[in-house]
């Protein structure tokens, strides 16, 4: 039973994950909270893991999720799920619409397509945001620090262009160091 | 024989090439362009800039639906399903694996000190994202609007609903635009040329 939901769940995720990548964050993160398979900490770690690892993160999210509700068959489930849809339209665009990215109603599509996938982004960051107590009102050296350490990460992002695997590590050392 | 062979071929070089495509995007396509083009010779080089093209007007991770497309091209539905696995497999297994090694050690006063810090560089990085995606995606005053509307609807409607009405957004916008005669800004393809076409994506595989 289990297993079904997860595979539907990430089976209809797998149809609109345009992108692949962090927009697909509030569609999973919604699904994850309405069947209660993680908490909402669990999941922002699980993004983190998903972050860290090679591969598309809605597919990586995808097999973390499967394994915290269902073990390594949950993982394999889940994975089969998001998947499948793309073989299955990649196929069917392969065979029958070569030059599907000419066509003008697609184009058209993706015109709303990508300012839509740009606020999902942006609700990602706001809701992790919350979660993860950055947006605290409550002034004390942890928040202080918490900002710090978010503005030094998305310097080293942008400015010093560093690989976000690297990114999260020194964070990792960083939490270590402060808050143990 | 030959078909066993092909198919293997396939899965062995996405194999190859997969744990290389951290966020499951562009890092991986100039090392397909080298295997798939120079050294395989499977396709050559203008029917590959059709397939990154492809992969991304389909939903899913763009590093796995370009091998997918690829194996397709080579050995029909088998060759996909061969290439995809091949694509596949490397990163399911680092992720497991990963995934297990935080679910066992999540209660340890150490780790959770580092996921505190961790999970704020988090936001960082799907800010970075963010702006990735907005340079590309916003051309044009229609789709900033898209995009500001967006935000705050999606703290009262499902995301994937939001995703479709999106789309149809686009397909009602572009059609009222050319009624009035409006030039339409689709992407900033023109300008800069497919390399930046590409970067859009990117966004999405940091």
């Amino acid at each position: 039973m289990v297993l079904w939901e997860l595979f539907s769940t990430f089976f209809v995720i797998g149809f609109v994950s345009f992108g692949g990548g962090y927009a697909m964050i509030p569609v999973i993160e919604n699904e994850v909270s309405q069947h209660g398979w993680m908490t909402a900490q669990q999941f922002t770690d699980t993004i983190a893991i998903a972050g860290m690892s090679p591969g598309p993160i809605a597919a990586n999210s995808a097999i973390l999720v499967g394994y915290s509700t269902a073990g390594v068959t949950g993982a394999v489930t889940a994975a089969l799920g998001i998947l499948l849809p793309a073989i299955i339209l990649v196929i069917v665009v392969g065979t029958f619409f070569i030059k599907l990215h000419h066509n003008p109603v697609v184009e058209s599509m993706f015109y709303g397509l990508r300012p839509i996938v740009t606020s999902l982004v942006i609700y990602a960051a706001i809701s992790f945001a919350i979660s993860s107590h950055l947006m605290s009102l409550e002034i004390s050296w942890k928040t202080i620090s918490l900002l710090l350490t978010f503005g030094l990460s998305l310097f080293a992002l942008l400015k010093l262009r560093w690989n976000p695997l690297y990114v999260i590590l020194l964070s990792g050392l960083v939490g270590v160091t402060l808050y143990s | 024989m030959k078909g066993w062979k092909i198919l293997f071929q396939l899965f062995w070089t996405f194999f190859k090439i997969s744990p290389v495509t951290f966020g499951g995007g562009f890092a991986m396509v100039p090392l397909i362009e080298k295997e798939v083009v120079e050294k395989r010779g499977w396709l050559k080089s203008e029917d590959i800039t059709d397939v990154f093209a492809l992969s991304q007007s389909v939903p899913g991770a763009v590093a796995i639906n370009s091998a997918t497309f690829i194996g397709q091209r080579i050995g029909g539905v088998r060759g996909a399903i061969a290439a995809m696995l091949g694509v596949s497999l490397p990163t399911f297994f680092i992720v497991l694996i990963l995934g297990m090694l935080y679910f066992f050690l999540q209660d340890n006063p150490k780790v959770e000190a580092a996921f505190i810090s961790i999970r704020v560089t988090i936001v960082a990085i799907i800010v970075y994202a963010a702006i990735k995606i907005a340079k590309n995606s916003i051309v044009d005053k229609s789709t900033f609007g898209i995009m500001v509307i967006g935000i705050p609807a999606l703290f009262f409607i499902h995301p994937i609903i939001a995703i479709v009405v999106g789309a149809l957004t686009g397909v009602i916008t572009v059609s009222i635009k050319m009624k009035f005669g409006y030039k339409i800004e689709r992407e900033r393809k023109a300008e800069k040329g497919d390399k930046d076409k590409l970067e859009y994506f990117m966004g999405a595989g940091i």
